[in-house]
């Protein structure tokens, strides 16, 4: 995977247009979160109280999900587990089947694009369509989110009237946003009109009342939760939170580190399908809950911390090789910071690992996090992980980037580096070569000139100026 | 923190072989101030470079060797952000359970970034000497993200009289050094030195300062290979030379 993935970045890198149109993009999430984030105390006040409040959700899963079905239960909204992909697919399949729905349309839901559900529910036969405008757009070009929150960042506006002209021959060409985004309308009215099912994420499912919040900018969302007969929630096990008295401090956290919001155009929250004497609404109302190793993460003290994620792409905004790179070059669902710590993890070590060594661990990413995940820190433990012998954790892959020679190096590294006697006589004999080791430096010098070695080290130097032990 | 009478000195490794007489300016401007500075011939390295590539083990190993050679209780003077953050930062937990945890805590709490030290516990007020000049400082993730010390370096030049400090775009991102990512990720890590090094170079400072000798490296030799670029020299440097030091 190690060269699948450099492979990739060498080709994003290259990509002129596509680094243009993300830098361009991102610059301005940048700006709009800082504008929305004026008073820097209520920000590092709102961040504590986020992390509180997601540190205390996680660490109450197993209560909090059971409160979580009781009370939707309770309200009319039908819950399923799901462990795996394939099971949650199944779930969705067994319902639109139910109501012989030849169609499902779509609201934003990365878990959805987890679960792979668009091919799986294409292959047997039913039309998927989604309905936000970027993920449309993404869906139109057969590709992958490019950005879990805008996922056709990359494209400028004349890649997406080409895409347009491609595929809605019948409709005028036109390269202007307001024309696109009323052409994609008036597409996706007629859709609307016909599902029988629709289906969306969450981003925060209450336990304490059995109300699943979603919010979005589009109305698209809650048009695919209220106007077909049937709504489908899916959703990882992590998005609960205890109380509603919780929502508004991450719905504030939110929509201001995703987008500089104060809050977002829609905010839907779904108590129950529609109630007799009600006049619209879904007639069943359904929550998937997926695990897909969610549990296994949930098991571990500190990586837990990745599950405190509330999806608000701030981390990728501000990530320095996430600009550079964009979405998909990570090969993953997930990509950024949140991704390279979230998808080693969900994957494994030996299929995804990689993702953790692409970083310089600037901490961009946990600076602006409104939960204050250490990512970092996390990224440090998976590197240990990857390349740690013998048994301990429960991280899937551990140890597969174990490599006995790179173990070699840095065991001689330790040899020299823990004995002062050894460090001086290793580093006055580099000092007289006036060099690092070639080899050692070879990638460095593709782009830069090679360091040039002191003739005399601090040490001696120190020593001559007086500088002494004590 | 009261003026300590004496503080040792944590060259790095990286000042030790490659910027010797960065440690050196550091080192006479603190005992300018009338302190005691220490310099232990015993340290070698923070242990930072195993640590940043999973293996623990060497790096304990190595980190423990440092325990050993600072062990009285005055302040740790580290003129490098990115080795303070492993010592104050990481240390602890690299030593969490270990028989070594409270001499690990312990380094920890007298640890100190240089810039940090002089503004916030010496209140340095330096007299500047030299002609107006405008320098872009670099701003070092450690000491912004990790050790929340980087408005001491910005407080710093601005009292220096005659220096001007610009800032270029995208100021806040990574150079892209990240020490052995450089090496792992040598694209990556070229495109970021490549765009930090232009938006430096747009500004037409003649000089950039920084006060992380591997971000400097990175950026020094990024601009050495470009042919341009302005002088680069870590901020202990500059403020010896401007205040009468030679
Ligand atoms: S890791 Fe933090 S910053 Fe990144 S998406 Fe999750 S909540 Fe947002």
């Amino acid at each position: 995977m190690e060269t699948e993935l450099q492979a990739r970045i060498t080709a994003a890198l290259g990509n002129r247009r596509m680094r243009a149109n993300i830098r361009r993009a991102l610059d301005r999430s940048v700006a709009k979160r800082l504008a929305a984030f004026p008073d820097r105390d209520e920000l590092e006040d709102l961040r504590d109280q986020g992390q509180a409040i997601r540190t205390h959700a996680l660490a109450h899963l197993p209560e909090l999900l059971d409160e979580l079905e009781r009370n939707c239960s309770a309200n009319g909204i039908r819950v399923h587990w799901a462990e795996t992909c394939e099971q949650a697919n199944r779930k969705v399949l067994d319902i639109l089947r139910r109501h012989e729905a030849q169609m499902l349309i779509k609201g934003k839901s990365m878990v959805s694009e987890e679960l792979g559900l668009n091919a799986f529910l294409e292959a047997r036969g039913i039309e998927v369509v989604e309905t936000d405008l970027g993920e449309l757009i993404v869906q139109l070009a057969g590709e992958r989110p490019f950005h879990i929150l805008a996922p056709a960042i990359h494209k400028d506006r004349r890649q997406v009237a080409e895409l347009f002209k491609a595929r809605f021959p019948e409709l005028p060409y036109s390269e202007d946003a307001e024309e696109l985004t009323a052409s994609a309308r008036r597409i996706l009215r007629e859709k609307f009109r016909g599902a029988v099912a629709g289906l969306t994420g969450v981003n925060f499912a209450i336990a304490e009342t059995g109300t699943l919040a979603l919010v979005e900018n589009e109305g698209n969302g809650r048009m695919c939760t209220t106007v077909p007969e049937v709504h489908i929630a899916v959703t990882g096990i992590e998005k609960v939170i205890a109380r509603l008295d919780q929502l508004p401090t991450l719905l504030t956290l939110l929509t201001r580190s995703a987008t500089g919001q104060p809050i977002t155009t829609y905010v839907n929250l779904i108590g129950s399908p529609r109630r007799s004497g009600e006049l619209d609404g879904p007639r069943e109302v359904h929550l998937v809950l997926l695990d897909n190793g969610r549990s296994r993460i949930f098991a571990d003290p500190e990586l837990r911390a990745t599950l405190h994620c509330i999806r608000c792409g701030a981390c990728l905004n501000h990530c320095p090789v996430y600009v550079r790179l964009g979405g998909h070059a990570y090969g993953t669902v997930y990509p950024g910071p949140l991704g390279s710590i979230l998808e080693p993890q969900l994957q494994g070590l030996d299929r995804a690992g990689a993702l953790a060594d692409a970083s310089s661990l600037c901490g961009a990413c946990s600076e602006v996090c409104p939960v204050r995940i250490p990512v970092p820190r996390l990224l440090n433990r998976l590197r240990a992980e990857r390349v740690s012998a013998g048994a301990g954790s429960q991280v899937r892959g551990r140890g597969s980037r174990r490599d006995s020679r790179q173990a070699a190096i840095w065991r001689l590294w330790a040899w020299v580096h823990t004995n002062p006697g050894r460090y001086r006589l290793v580093s006055g004999l580099l000092s007289r070569t006036g060099s690092l080791v070639p080899r050692l430096v070879t990638p460095w010098t593709r782009s830069r000139r090679a360091p040039r070695l002191a003739p005399k080290g601090l040490h001696r130097l120190a020593r001559e100026a007086g500088f002494g032990d004590d | 923190m009261n003026k300590p009478d004496a503080v040792y000195f944590f060259g790095t490794c990286l000042i030790d072989l490659l910027y010797p007489h960065v440690g050196l300016s550091a080192m006479r401007l603190l005992a300018r101030e009338g302190i005691r500075v220490r310099y232990p011939q015993g340290q070698t390295c923070c242990g930072q470079p195993a640590y940043n590539s999973g293996y623990r083990d060497q790096a304990r190993n190595v980190a423990a060797a440092q325990l050993t050679a600072f062990p009285a209780d005055i302040p740790v003077v580290v003129p490098s952000a990115s080795c303070a953050g492993m010592l104050r930062v990481h240390y602890p937990r690299l030593f969490a359970g270990t028989d070594d945890e409270t001499r690990a805590r312990a380094l920890a709490g007298r640890v100190c970034e240089f810039t940090e030290f002089l503004m916030r516990t010496l209140g340095f007020r330096p007299v500047d000497l030299g002609p107006p000049l405008e320098v872009v400082l670099h701003n070092s993730c450690s000491a912004r993200c990790e050790l929340g010390v980087a408005d001491a370096a910005l407080e710093l030049l601005d009292r220096l009289v005659n220096v001007r400090t610009l800032e270029p775009d995208h100021a806040y991102e990574c150079c892209g050094f990240g020490g052995t990512f450089a090496v792992k990720e040598p694209a990556l890590s070229a495109a970021m030195a490549a765009d930090k090094t232009a938006a430096i170079a747009a500004t037409g400072v003649p000089l950039l300062v920084g006060q992380d000798c591997g971000c400097l490296m990175n950026l020094e030799n990024t601009f050495r290979c470009r042919g341009n670029g302005p002088q680069v020299k870590h901020i202990a440097e500059l403020v010896w030379e401007r205040t009468g030091g030679n």
